[in-house]
């Protein structure tokens, strides 16, 4: 009756809410895609992926894409040099050595760390952490990549740190106890058989921590400047793909330019890249869960 | 010519590709108690859930065979399965109350199916079912305290309330008692007992005990077959076949 | 014996480690403490910005989050809690569902920057909404969706069989079910889920940059089509600037912006909390 029409009308608006999210993804392919094929129309696709001169901008155009690909890998390598020792570190020490109460007390403050926006982590880098290295490294440019490169490993270690203590979690305690039976160390059980037993699974969060750095916008945007520069010298500015599309767009560039397509293409490669690297790190993660669920 | 409540013929019934029930036959019949006994995972849960086609929620499942209800096929397609479950109550194994008041809990029944004329029909409604289920005199001045605060054996009864306020021709009960301690177990057989006057009722129990206490008509399942169906007291004293009375004696399961 | 010693110096070594993360979490904050606690004033909350950084203000920044994260939780919260319901209750066995779930589960892991530029091709462009709130709103409540929808599944989740199966035996159909027992029962989880989703979209800078929130904005945002500003844009413009007295600015801003974020989370630490007590009785 007029209650069961009722429930199929209720049934389809909830499936469409639920069916919007596949809009969501056409739709970012269909903006990225749209303005990147107008955009390759006219730059080759060569010249564009391996050009290694990026002066959209100025009177003299070069449209060649790696110095930004250099410049977010200097940066990204550099964080991953923080996160990945320093969050394996941690998930080790949590996982298999801290005791309960030091655990609970010191967890929600690596929640807080990864809590913090990236516009103040941004800030930090730039008038706090820069300035720190310079009286080490005299030669150090106000704008760099070491500076916004550490602060954003510090931002991403409690990513690579929870992921990587769930996977120690999931090791079977059978695993330690064989170990410990045999008159091994903690230290021994934990990286000679818990780690090992868990590679998956904390490769799976390093290839996520990759792809949060490679997206990363504000820190780099604020601390590592704006010139697109082909070098792997992390001491002097350059600039990464996410920091260009923001300087496009505080401009004035005008919709339907050369220029302003420019940001869609880059767009296009750091969109590809992530989805890539998640995928990758998902295929990872659900090859760990079946070896031990 | 004796009446019958639910006529059950041929019901195969499948998790998947595992078959659960095997050629189940039998007839239930009106205003009595009956009991399915039988070891674990021997089925008797399971078919009573038919019963109230609350397997439904469950995917990936098939029913072969009929159950018909005052003759009805419960199974037929156009079934509006949500009207059959108002004559057919159920009520669980480990008590289940909303987390809301002991009124609220009442009366969710009656709202849901609109069956109260107005505030005054809906308490009148709700404290006739919290006594039907022997429970009202402990409740009656904390009505609007949460259900959770009440004890095991009383969040049953209330439960039992709840089922009985739609007023049901038939009240489930999938072993009722079995988490509650003696007192309160028997609380509930006393009320099973008064209960049959009004309604039919079907009961799965393990306790080989309250099902010789409680029920009329007792079936013994085995394997998902049903083995035997007779009346409680020939079962458990002259039972037809060797299976049941190697049960009933106790010499497994 | 060198063994166990070594066993001790690597959990020594751990404990630093951990501590050197919290260290610099203290640096953090004291270091924008230091530098913006100074410039706080009701002056500095109520003015508008300036190209002199003493009598700059960030009242235009502030309104503008407010109304860009209560429009964000307006267009996000229905259809994210919607979404979850279907899938929790309603659709998870056919293939299209799970096509849904893995397509979540990857815009959950999107650079939020790429989201700008979606908002930008569609909802300032092809749309035609123009550099204003809504655009902004919008954009942000895409890139929160997931977020909304992976904690309301879990608050959904984390409810009873036996609260439906209840509710079933006594012939309710799925949406009564649904609406009378399962989410209530799920509303703290869901309230707690939607906040940490709207702390999240308040620190978001660079999709709304893209959108096109300038800076500069001289006025308070009067309607839904209005040019805006926000916080971390504000804060994002101060930092950029090489004249004295900007970055005390933003550091005064930041402050505010995390006092803002701590609200939140100690509101969303105490609703759960508080239902939690009252449930058990």
């Amino acid at each position: 009756m007029t209650r069961s029409f009722l429930e199929r009308v209720i049934e389809r608006a909830l499936f469409l809410s639920a069916a919007l999210s596949i809009i969501v993804t056409a739709g970012i392919i269909a903006v990225l895609l749209t303005e990147t094929v107008a955009f390759l129309s006219e730059i080759p696709i060569m010249e564009f992926l391996f050009g290694t001169v990026w002066t959209p901008l100025f009177a003299d155009q070069h449209f060649g894409v790696l110095p930004l690909v250099t410049g977010t890998i200097v940066v990204s390598a550099i964080a991953m040099c923080v996160a990945l020792p320093g969050g394996l570190l941690v998930a080790i020490y949590l996982a298999e050595y801290a005791r309960p109460g030091v655990r609970r007390a010191l967890k929600p403050i690596l929640e807080i760390l990864a809590g913090v926006p990236t516009v103040v982590y941004g800030y930090f880098a730039l008038l706090f952490v820069t300035p720190l290295l310079q009286r080490f490294i005299p030669d150090l440019a106000g704008f760099n990549a070491l500076g916004p490169g550490i602060v954003m490993g510090i931002m991403i270690l409690p990513l690579v740190s929870s992921l990587s203590e769930d996977a120690l979690g999931s090791v079977p305690n059978g695993l330690r106890e064989g170990a410990f039976a045999l008159g091994a160390t903690r230290l021994q059980t934990s990286l000679l058989v818990v780690v090992p037993a868990a590679f998956s699974g904390i490769s799976a969060a390093a290839i996520l921590a990759v792809s949060r750095a490679i997206g990363e916008t504000m820190i780099v945007a604020i601390a590592a400047g704006q010139q697109p520069r082909l070098t792997a010298n992390p001491l002097v500015p350059i600039e990464t793909m996410t920091a260009y599309i923001v300087q496009v767009s505080m401009g004035d560039t005008p919709a339907g330019t050369l220029e302003y397509r420019t940001i869609f293409a880059v767009g296009m490669l750091l969109f590809l890249a992530t989805f890539a690297l998640n995928l990758f790190s998902n295929w990872l993660r659900e090859r760990f869960r079946e070896e031990y669920v | 010519m004796t009446e019958v409540k639910i006529a059950a013929d041929g019901v195969n019934f499948y998790y998947g590709a595992k078959r659960a029930l095997h050629d189940i036959r039998v007839a239930i019949r009106p205003h009595v108690v009956t009991a399915f006994i039988g070891p674990s995972g021997c089925g008797k849960s399971t078919f009573l859930r038919t019963l109230n086609r609350m397997n439904d929620l469950i995917p990936d499942t098939r029913l072969e065979g009929s159950i018909r209800i005052d003759g009805q096929d419960i199974y037929a397609p156009s079934v509006d399965v949500v009207a059959l479950r108002r004559r057919v109550g159920m009520v669980f194994q480990k008590s289940n109350p909303f987390p809301k008041s002991i009124v609220e809990n009442v009366a969710y029944g009656l709202k849901i199916n609109r069956i109260a004329n107005g505030r005054a029909d809906l308490s009148h409604r709700v404290e006739e079912s919290l006594k039907a289920a022997a429970l009202w005199d402990e409740v009656k001045d904390r009505l609007h305290e949460p259900a959770l605060s009440l004890s095991g054996g009383q969040q049953q009864r209330l439960c039992i309330a709840r089922a009985l306020a739609i007023k049901p021709d038939i009240v489930l009960m999938d072993e009722p008692a079995s988490a509650l301690d003696p007192i309160a177990t028997q609380r509930i057989e006393e009320l099973i007992y008064q209960l049959k006057d009004k309604y039919t009722i079907v009961i799965v129990t393990h306790n080989m005990q309250q099902a010789a206490r409680v029920s009329d008509f007792t079936a013994f399942f085995w394997l998902g077959r049903m083995v035997e169906y007779d009346e409680t007291r020939k079962i458990f004293t002259a039972p037809a076949e060797k299976l049941t009375e190697d049960y009933v004696t106790g010499r497994f399961g | 014996m060198r063994r166990y010693l070594a066993d001790r110096a690597f959990a020594a070594l751990g404990l630093v480690g951990l501590l050197a993360a919290l260290a610099a979490l203290a640096a953090l904050l004291l270091d924008v403490i230091l530098d913006g606690a100074p410039r706080l004033s009701w002056q500095f909350l109520t003015s508008y910005p300036s190209r002199f950084a003493a009598s700059a203000g960030i009242l235009p920044a502030i309104l503008g989050t407010f109304y860009v994260i209560v429009l964000t939780g307006v267009m996000a919260v229905p259809v994210g809690v919607a979404a979850a319901v279907y899938l929790e209750e309603y659709g998870a066995q056919g293939r299209l569902g799970r096509v849904i779930e893995i397509n979540i589960a990857n815009l959950a892991g999107v650079p939020s920057i790429v989201y700008g530029l979606l908002g930008l091709g569609l909802f300032v462009r092809a749309l035609a909404l123009g550099r204003s709130v809504v655009a902004g709103a919008a954009t942000l409540a895409l890139l929160v969706l997931p977020v909304v929808i992976l904690a309301t599944r879990e608050a959904l989740r984390a409810v009873p069989k036996s609260l439906r199966e209840g509710s079933y035996a006594l012939g309710a159909t799925q949406w009564q079910t649904t609406q009378h027992q399962v989410l209530p029962a799920a509303l703290p989880g869901i309230l707690t889920g939607v906040i940490l989703a709207l702390s999240r979209a308040i620190g978001e800078t660079a999709p709304l940059i893209i959108v096109g929130a300038v800076a500069y904005v001289r006025f308070v945002p009067d309607s839904l089509w209005s040019p805006f500003t926000v916080l971390p844009i504000q804060i994002f413009n101060w930092v950029s600037r090489p004249q004295a007295g900007f970055a005390e600015n933003a550091a005064a801003g930041i402050i505010v912006l995390l006092v803002m974020l701590v609200l939140m989370n100690g509101a969303a630490i105490l609703i759960r909390d508080r239902f939690q007590r009252r449930r058990i009785a």
